[in-house]
């Protein structure tokens, strides 16, 4: 039997009888309206292309801030930071984990003065930014805000996304720092104090990119990623928030696999699912507060160390799939990112992919063009039932958290990602120039190489900044943390107070640490 | 006498949290009849030696895709021969660029294996280059 990528069984034709139970008037509807499997907006990329948004950083913050500047040069829309490990994890650049670590898979950010850094010459106010941070979300999110407002910038016009989805950390990709609960506590702060100061941001980027990354299913992605959404919800209302008041400004973040049909039906799937839930489920009335709004990001663990330069061509045809599935932004990643953090050479090829999608193929020109396909909408159809029985599983579990605390999803993702791994080995799955179709002589690319340099550089600028700065007013604010998080306040008034007084990342994170504790996962395979 | 089964660490040094790989391998050497024992992430050059000596291992599979192998791999193996180790194999898996591989090889990692390897080409070798010790009675398993 022929299958997806994922394991789900496809046949060779589809036809009128397969969409038998199949109703267009309520399964389908009409582009910008319920249940928007044809997508969120009425004229999609009539009214606006795609945001095209890629994923950068490295180094200190004055070199990620070049490659950002020739990023918009370029035509690049928005802006996406990528941190390095030390920032991830709340640790200050000069902390003996970072060594090694500091500027290598991101850009490294100690205090606000790197963030002033990070956005020299751009102006906040006119650039969207997506950050990728989940656990010190609160604390880098402030920085942001703190350096726009230096700029002149309103916290009322600023626009962009934070990460900010913790539950996919103990999930998937295992950034987390405390455990979950008084993480879920960060989280509902951040979106009660946007709801009241920074109401066009997007609070939580709910992410399905780390879970297929790790070896899930699509259909995995799509459930898990959806019922972690559904957490999040929950977890605002009992926080007294009503759910018009932040559902709108939830978003989600899915990966763009190989196989193409079946990562166009995930986006269909997510937007109908999602629109069915926040209506049925939530009560919501506000008409945003049912739209999924996606970033797409090419899948990074589909790129191959061997004979690179195909790398070029998988990222095309999961950009069109991201297209034709209806995302609101896209990063495309680069050919290199197998082997390290891209070149600008190959940065530049990924966002030409998308600007030769947008303006030349034609394809952005008609909205939702498959819509009504018989195997298309058989196979949104049959992702969106699966997916549902298992959110159905983590409810009768009692919630995410409690399934994460039970290993479920974690165990479910290990065991698709083996069968995946013995596919390859098999050949059942054909990875071109791996099992299949290889070279004997490999011809290397060029790669980014990311010196020792930011390390120190980051070091120095730490001993600079705390013989300058007030650092009685920074003990001050620093107290003022702790006692909120010993409390019931929200936690972001005292995290801007700390930043405005150039409290380090590390020292905030470890008010935190020192009251929350810290996570372990207990280790298994 | 029965033969004792190879006694495999997987271990993850560095901040990374992608565990994917370590968790295939790890299920991979143990379909392969190997004791594996699993660190769990983030685990320091002192821990992943400490473990080795604790669990009595004949192989330490390092899986790291960080960027920080150069900094990590080195102190694991000046702590492999501080604690006479020496005997331990030591490979590994992840982002490595090319032109650490050899450095690192030269250092004594046993092998480095790039994204896209083949998990029977991982089995055979670690088989090929373990001779299993055979013991018998007190310590027969």
């Amino acid at each position: 039997m022929k299958t997806t990528v994922s394991g789900h069984p496809v046949r060779e034709l589809y036809t009128r009888e397969d969409l038998a139970g199949f109703d267009p008037a309520r399964d389908l509807g009409v582009p910008g309206e319920y249940p928007f499997t044809r997508g969120v907006y009425r004229d999609m990329y009539l009214g606006r292309i795609w945001t095209m948004r890629q994923f950068a950083g490295f180094g200190t913050a004055e070199e990620t801030n070049r490659r950002f500047r020739y990023l918009l040069g370029q035509g690049q829309t928005g802006l996406s930071v990528a941190f390095d490990y030390p920032t991830l994890f709340g640790y200050d650049s000069d902390h003996p984990c970072s060594n090694g670590e500091v500027g290598r898979c991101g850009v490294a950010i100690d205090s606000l003065a790197d963030m002033e850094a990070l956005f020299d010459g751009i102006r906040m106010d006119q650039v969207t930014t997506s950050m990728t941070t989940n656990s010190p979300a609160a604390m880098i999110w402030a920085m942001y805000l703190v350096t726009a407002e230096q700029q002149g910038a309103k916290w009322a016009d600023l626009s962009g996304t934070i990460q900010n989805d913790i539950l996919k950390e103990y999930i998937a990709q295992k950034t987390y720092i405390f455990p979950p609960r008084p993480s879920m506590r960060l989280i509902t702060d951040i979106i009660s104090f946007a709801t009241k100061h920074v109401p066009r941001w997007n609070t939580v980027s709910i992410s399905g990119y780390h879970i297929r990354e790790a070896g899930s299913t699509a259909v995995q992605e799509l459930a898990f990623t959806l019922r972690d959404g559904i957490e999040y919800v929950e977890h605002g209302i009992l926080a007294g928030l009503a759910v018009d008041e932040f559902a709108p400004r939830l978003s989600f973040f899915f990966d763009i696999h190989n196989d193409f049909f079946e990562e166009i039906a995930k986006l269909r799937a997510a937007r109908r699912i999602w629109a069915g839930t926040m209506k049925e489920r939530f009560g919501a009335r506000n008409p945003r507060s049912l739209l999924c709004r996606i970033h797409a990001q090419t899948a990074g663990v589909s790129l191959t160390a061997q004979q690179p330069y195909n790398n070029v061509v998988r990222v095309a045809l999961q950009a069109l799939a991201a297209v034709l599935g209806g995302t609101q932004s896209l990063h495309t990643n680069s050919l290199d990112e197998t082997l390290a953090l891209p070149t600008e050479k190959a940065v530049t090829i990924a966002l030409r992919t998308q600007q030769i999608i947008a303006q030349e193929s034609g394809v952005p020109q008609i909205i939702d063009p498959l819509g009504g396909s018989y195997f298309l909408e058989t196979l949104t159809g049959e992702m969106e039932r699966a997916s549902l029985d298992y959110i159905d599983r983590i409810d009768r579990m009692g919630g995410m958290i409690v399934a994460i605390e039970n290993g479920y999803p974690q165990k479910e993702i290990q065991e698709a990602s083996y069968r995946y791994a013995k596919a390859l080995e098999s050949k059942d799955q054909v990875i071109v120039g791996v099992n299949e179709f290889n070279l004997e002589e490999p011809k290397p690319v060029d790669t980014l190489v990311i010196g020792e340099c930011a390390q120190e550089q980051q070091c120095a600028k730490l001993r600079r900044l705390r013989a300058r700065r007030n650092n009685e007013a920074v003990r001050h604010a620093l107290t003022g943390l702790k006692r909120a998080a010993e409390g019931k306040d929200n936690l972001m008034p005292p995290i801007v107070d700390c930043v405005r007084a150039y409290a380090t990342l590390g020292e905030m994170c470890d008010i935190l640490r020192s009251v929350f504790g810290e996570y372990r996962e207990p280790p298994f395979y | 006498m029965s033969e004792r089964r190879i006694r495999v660490l997987i271990a993850k040094p560095g901040l990374d949290g992608h565990d994917r790989g370590a968790k295939v391998i790890a299920r991979a050497l143990r379909d392969a009849g190997m004791e594996v024992i699993y660190t769990g992430l983030r685990q320091t050059p002192e821990q992943i030696i400490a473990a080795a000596l604790q669990e009595d291992v004949d192989v330490i599979g390092l899986s790291i895709l960080s960027g920080a192998h150069m900094h990590l791999f080195p102190r694991i193996l000046e702590l492999r021969r501080q604690q006479r180790l020496e005997d331990v194999l030591v490979f590994a898996g992840g982002i490595i660029p090319d032109q650490d591989i050899s450095k690192l090889k030269e250092m004594g990692i046993a092998e480095i294996f790039p994204p896209g390897s083949s998990l029977a080409e991982i089995v055979a070798f670690v088989k090929s280059r373990v001779r299993p010790p055979v013991s018998g009675g007190l310590n027969e398993k």
